[in-house]
């Protein structure tokens, strides 16, 4: 059992070239934790120095929006999709 | 500031096309739909907004409250996203795309009024213009008003791919925007995310200057420039900070 973790194109290039790819943990902090142990430095693009998630990136798990609903130690059910966004945008 | 670009483009539609019974489109990351949505209310046209979803909502609902329709894109897709579904719904003859990224009015509309409005505001004191770029209508409209006048222009992008200043494009990951050319620009500057964020919250306990990211970072590459050079440097603040109460930033 896991989840699908779906990255906008800016983060192919930290988990080997995929936009969509399939890890497993309880909660968003093991889910990250399983990602960087298969592609290390992947943490390092979306967490800040204090461990938090960068200000400019959104993480949603299915439609919730993990920021208000614990952070990294939010619960990730089997079968959830997660969703990493960067607040970037242009015009 | 997006105020300028938005009428004008309205303006040169009008004059241009036959809008009677047309909905005018374009794909925006909010401040410049924020903008469309107002002179479009004024003017009287139905205008669609082609905009990421999952972004901060007070643009949307700003835009919303002036009447404008949003396309919501894959939030993954970002404005490049945004940038394609606009392409896809423009091949619609109900539909009048403005494309700010390709629209002469743009850079226009900084030609004829942001460039010559800081020429008379520092009564010809200015010796350098920072701006960060997003469609690049500000700098590469300003630059036509005051580089002719000695002004060096200075043009700021983000220095990751992976970024939050938004509204500005970080170039080499982003569909170029075709009225860009770096060559109106004397001086290409980077800043990062946490350096504009940083001075976002400077500006606005220091200054009294609530401002946006994009703001902070403008701001950040000025006080490089003034570091740097001796002048009289003018950074460009296109966005207010009450625009990112639902995000951390203020927190």
């Amino acid at each position: 059992m896991g989840v699908t973790v779906r990255l906008p194109g800016v983060l192919r290039d930290a988990v080997g070239g995929e936009t969509k790819i399939q890890a497993s943990g309880r909660t968003l902090a093991d889910v990250f934790a399983d990602i960087e142990r298969r592609h290390p430095g992947f943490r390092a693009r979306i967490l800040d120095d204090t461990g938090g998630i960068r200000s400019y990136v959104n993480v949603y798990i299915g439609d919730v929006d993990a920021r208000g609903a614990g952070g990294l130690a939010t619960a990730v059910p089997d079968d959830s999709e997660v969703m990493v966004i960067p607040a970037m945008a242009g015009g | 500031m997006k105020d300028r670009a938005a009428l004008w483009m309205v303006l040169d539609a009008e004059q241009r096309l036959d809008l009677d019974g047309k909905t005018i489109l374009d794909a925006t990351s909010g401040n410049t739909g924020v903008a469309l949505a107002l002179v479009c209310a004024v003017r009287g046209h139905r205008v669609e907004l082609c905009m990421p979803d999952k972004l901060s909502v007070e643009r949307k609902r700003i835009a919303a409250a002036f009447g404008a329709t949003l396309a919501l894109t894959d939030p993954l897709a970002g404005s490049d996203g945004a940038i394609l579904h606009a392409r896809r719904l423009s091949q619609d003859p109900a539909y009048a795309y403005l494309d700010q990224y390709a629209n002469p009015a743009n850079p226009l509309a900084h030609e004829e009024s942001t460039g010559p409005e800081l020429w008379a505001q520092t009564a010809g004191r200015i010796t350098h213009l920072v701006a960060g770029v997003g469609t690049s209508g500000t700098i590469v409209g300003s630059s036509r008003a005051l580089r002719p006048k000695g002004v060096r222009i200075v043009a700021v992008q983000p220095d990751d791919a992976l970024h939050g200043i938004e509204g500005w494009k970080h170039m080499p990951s982003a569909i170029r925007p075709p009225i860009w050319d770096e060559r109106f620009a004397d001086d290409h500057r980077t800043v990062g995310t946490d350096a504009a964020i940083a001075m976002a919250k400077r500006l606005a306990r220091e200054e009294g200057i609530f401002s946006g990211p994009s703001g902070g970072g403008a701001v950040a590459a000025a006080v490089e420039v003034a570091r740097e050079q001796d002048g009289v440097v003018v950074a460009l603040l296109a966005d207010g900070g009450e625009r990112y109460l639902s995000t951390p930033l203020w927190e």
